[in-house]
């Protein structure tokens, strides 16, 4: 059976704008996107969403939902009441190009300032070996489907527009933890997380677990255990002396 | 003079939505719970700090153990040692608490409840934050966080003194219900310590080849599911910890009387 429903959602372009109330027929088994390309095809032809897979795979149509970051093509009509009015805004974090579509070259930046994979130089590619164990942990890391929601929902960043350049967010703080865990890459990761990519800004508070799609847990696989290790490098004077003393590789 | 930065333009260019948040959901819910648990916790720990009915034998008091000076009874002296001697005066609380309090000051899960719930940085997910400014743990004296693994170290032998004592009560015959309430206090927070994330750290999680470290790989396993339940074992510790040291309390002076307390 479908209903009308009460949706606000925000136009406009470069950052000013308004919401805007529509009401808008949704039926059974629909989601939050249908209802919005609903919306473009009867009332907004000139609404700007981005959308790709509408399937959960694609990490387009990351938008807020209620205030909450959410998929638009995850987020079922039934989660809400009927009387409920649903507001939609553009996530907060970036700058809005139009209406739900925002800028987030911020994150392409901040990809491009993490070296690469880096294995030992007597390795060639076809040589590494690997066990099931050792490769698993950062497995988990490779689920990201890059919505950016966890970067949207860091506090960091999204209070602080000055800590921006000093910040990579948890996507790529979690990239850098999977470097550091890769059995065959040798590049210096925790020092530079700690002072080039700033590791230390993050308080965990778990916003970037509570909203990820894929249910990586970002701060208990990623940011905490990178966190150690920085502790390792740099704090605690009994590892400087371990690897003093047994010469072992830090 | 206003100065116009860059920042403040790219801050424009988001969308301009001057409430503090859109979510309709009971949001301040959570942290207004983690508040009045960890003020409630604060205020009992206080009080017992100061209350002198510590011990009835076979039971001390998790919140003074270990007692370490002259000024302890016989019976509540850890191995019936006196290091501190006649000089310490204090109540013995305030010699020890430092280290468990220490460690939960510094552990990972606290450190969201409490810059959640009492520096509201942030108070919820999406929720803005009333600070201007916001530089986390990258100086001091935030910084001082990282002391973390040092109290763990120390919060080891606290657990496994509470555990002694625990088994102690439990020898003593006959064994009361005190007895079996220090014991769960114990477990609790043994679940509770070793589930920490730098307990995980330090079996395993710092090596890059668990295959060739299977032991410890075991080891790191065991710690990881312990630290799933991490918040959960750190709520169910608190309190273990403040009703076990309540009840030894009111047993020793006399308000819990009934055979075989």
């Amino acid at each position: 059976m479908g209903y009308k429903a009460k949706f606000r959602i925000w136009r406009g372009e470069g950052g000013e704008g308004r919401l805007e109330d529509f009401t808008v027929e949704v039926n059974e088994g629909e989601v939050v996107l249908d209802v919005i390309h609903r919306l473009q095809a009867t009332q907004a032809p000139d609404l700007a969403v981005r959308w790709n897979c509408k399937a959960g795979k694609c990490g387009s149509c990351s938008m807020e939902i209620n205030g909450k970051p959410r998929l638009g093509c995850m987020t079922r009509m039934s989660t809400f009441e009927e009387s409920e009015t649903i507001t939609v805004t553009p996530l907060r974090t970036f700058p809005v190009i139009k209406d739900l579509v925002t800028d987030v070259s911020f994150n392409y930046q901040k990809a491009r300032e993490i070296p690469s994979f880096t294995p030992p130089a007597d390795v060639k590619p076809g040589e590494y070996r690997m066990q099931q164990v050792d490769v698993e942990r950062s497995q988990e890391f490779r689920k990201c489907i890059e919505c950016f929601m966890c970067q949207n929902v860091c506090h960091v960043i999204r209070d602080h527009e000055e800590n921006k350049p000093n910040f990579a967010g948890p996507r790529y703080l979690m990239r850098i933890a999977e470097l550091d865990m890769h059995p065959y890459d040798v590049a210096e990761r925790k020092e530079s997380a700690q002072e080039e990519h700033g590791l230390g800004y993050c308080n965990i508070t778990k916003c970037c677990t509570e909203v990820c799609p894929e249910h990586i847990k970002i701060t208990d696989n990623a940011l905490i255990p990178m966190k150690e290790r920085v502790v390792d490098r740099k704090y605690d004077p009994l590892v400087w002396l371990g690897s003093k003393i047994f010469k072992r590789q830090r | 003079m206003t100065q116009t930065t860059a920042e403040s333009a790219a801050r424009k260019q988001r969308a301009q939505i001057r409430v503090r948040t859109l979510r309709t959901d009971r949001w301040w819910l959570a942290p207004a719970f983690t508040f009045a648990g960890l003020l409630l916790f604060l205020i009992y720990g206080f009080w017992a700090i100061f209350d002198k009915s510590y011990f009835v034998d076979p039971y001390i008091a998790p919140f003074s153990s270990p007692c370490l000076a002259t000024s302890c009874p016989e019976g509540a002296r850890l191995f019936g040692l006196a290091p501190f001697g006649d000089w310490y005066t204090l109540p013995p609380g305030i010699l020890i608490l430092g280290l468990p309090g220490g460690f939960r000051l510094t552990c990972y899960y606290y450190r969201k409840a409490y810059y959640r719930s009492f520096w509201l940085s942030p108070p919820a997910c999406a929720v803005a934050e009333p600070h201007g400014k916001y530089t986390g743990e990258t100086r001091l004296p935030l910084i001082l966080q990282n002391i973390h693994r040092y109290f763990f170290y120390l919060a080891i032998v606290i657990g496994l003194i509470l555990t002694y004592d625990a088994v102690l009560a439990l020898v003593h015959k006959p064994a009361g219900l005190g007895s079996w309430i220090l014991l769960a206090n114990a477990a609790l927070i043994l679940c509770y310590t070793f589930g920490c994330h730098s307990c995980r750290h330090i079996t395993a999680g710092r090596l890059n080849h668990f295959s060739r470290h299977p032991l410890r790989y075991k080891a790191w396993t065991l710690v990881s599911k312990l630290n799933a339940r991490h918040q959960q074992f750190a709520w169910a510790s608190l309190f273990s910890v403040m009703i076990a040291d309540l009840y030894v309390r009111l047993v020793a002076k006399g308000v819990i009387n009934f055979p075989f307390a």
